[in-house]
């Protein structure tokens, strides 16, 4: 139980992986302005956002709308977020060997922070919210299909096994599942799936801050949005570790495979935030159409590679 | 406290209201994050929402229908929060202090942490101004 609950809490449950993310979102923020020639923030500056947010700023209940259900639905998206990180960091860092069919219970677990989004900002009770909220629920109709297909094709790629630790092994044992055609497709899929995940630009349509001035969050303020920007922190840090276990070989965390494993999720970080950077937003419509028409066939494309064995 | 407002000054998020303005002053603001001046060195953003902001960026004269909106915008935010007034019209009314509709400079509705003069003021002049404004004693004891 103890053991379970410092799992949760510290190492590599909401702590750690809390204070990951808030160094990568600082690369996110330094690369997006060296390309933007500035200078950018510095290292300490999610933190100061953070602890602003969480210690110094007053909240701000609605007047109409669920004050419960707003309240809710922050501390519900970090549970969620959290809880994923653990499942995905525990075989990832060779601590214990997860459970069979835990893949399901990961997929399932990383919606959940996007649904408490889309709950908290119907329970503001702001007409902008309201249109952010609907944005993301259809974001989120359109991506997670061809998340699951993603899935299925890493299934398929490890000969049927349903656990992230096989998963992994099999990849130790032979080679890493993008080393292959259909490897390379299902990396590119899950690339913009991510993206579409931690709501970054191409797919930010939900909170468009020039447009319905950043929609699911309008209402937030103090501690309640700080708990938001801790769960997307954690988002940004579990998302390409997840994707590093399905298609990149894990970690091999001794000697210079600790050097690997970081070039790996700074590698993958660094991919989102150039998309992001040399990208407009899409409209709704063509975010549904590009996933559910353009990324589902290729994802179904490497699927049927990976059954011929490419 | 020391801890907090360390925290506070290191992240001003700012959201900016326009009055009727002429607009030069609007872009002098944008200006100052533009890869030659990049306020994000301090740690100063942007924000699209009231609800989200630190600092309440003011300019352009204040007339009698903009009053309004912003004392409705002023009681919108979390405080603690700081409130500069930009450029000639904001701080003191300027060439319209006298005109019809006029409403007071931002002073006289809301409570005004820094002054920022200037038709318009600089870029160079806007950094020194919030510098200065974080760099004072106490940046919110007027809500203690």
């Amino acid at each position: 139980m103890a053991v379970n609950l410092f799992y949760f809490l510290v190492f590599p449950g909401l702590l750690f992986s809390a204070v990951v993310g808030a160094l990568l979102s600082w690369f996110d923020r330094k690369i997006t302005a060296r390309v933007q020639f500035r200078k950018g923030p510095p290292l300490l500056q999610p933190f100061y956002d953070f602890f602003k947010l969480l210690l110094v700023k007053e909240t701000i209940l609605p007047k109409q709308g669920s004050p419960v259900v707003f309240l809710l639905a922050p501390v519900f998206a970090v549970f969620g977020a959290t809880t994923a990180a653990v499942l995905i960091l525990l075989p990832l860092l060779n601590i214990s060997s997860g459970f069979r069919g835990d893949l399901i219970v990961i997929f399932y677990l990383l919606t959940i922070p996007s649904f408490s989004y889309v709950i908290g900002s119907l329970a503001s009770g702001n007409p902008l919210a309201a249109v952010g909220g609907s944005r993301e629920m259809k974001l989120i109709l359109s991506y997670e299909s061809t998340f699951l297909l993603v899935i299925a094709g890493v299934i398929i790629k490890a000969s049927q096994y349903f656990d992230l630790n096989s998963i992994i092994t099999i990849q130790h044992n032979s080679r890493p599942f993008i080393e292959s055609v259909s490897g390379v497709i299902l990396f590119i899929v899950a690339i913009f799936c991510i993206q579409a995940k931690l709501g970054l630009v191409p797919f930010d349509m939900a909170e468009a801050e020039t447009e319905i001035t950043e929609g699911t969050f309008i209402e937030y303020s103090g501690a309640p949005y700080a708990l938001i920007k801790l769960t997307k922190y954690i988002m940004l840090f579990i998302l390409p570790a997840f994707l590093t276990a399905l298609l990149l070989n894990g970690f091999v965390l001794k000697g210079i495979g600790i050097l690997w494993a970081a070039l790996k999720i700074l590698g993958i970080v660094l991919l989102l935030t150039l998309i992001r950077n040399t990208n407009p937003r899409l409209k709704i419509k063509q975010a549904v159409s590009f996933f559910l028409v353009w990324m589902n066939l290729l994802a179904i494309l490497a699927i049927v590679l990976a059954y011929f064995g490419y | 406290m020391g801890f907090k407002s360390f925290c506070f000054k290191k992240s001003l998020w700012v959201f900016h209201f326009g009055g009727a303005s002429c607009n030069n002053c609007d872009i002098e603001i944008l200006d100052c994050l533009t890869p030659r001046y990049d306020l994000e060195r301090f740690g100063i953003l942007l924000v699209g929402s009231i609800r989200h902001a630190d600092v309440l960026l003011v300019n352009g004269s204040i007339n009698m229908r903009d009053r309004d909106r912003l004392i409705e915008i002023y009681n919108q935010a979390p405080k603690p929060i700081l409130v500069v007034a930009i450029g000639a019209c904001g701080c003191t009314g300027g060439i319209f202090a006298e005109g019809n509709t006029f409403a007071g400079p931002v002073d006289k509705i809301i409570p005004v942490d820094a002054y920022i003069p200037g038709c318009p003021p600089k870029p160079e002049a806007i950094i020194a101004g919030l510098v200065k404004l974080v760099n004072s004693s106490n940046p919110f004891k007027r809500d203690k």
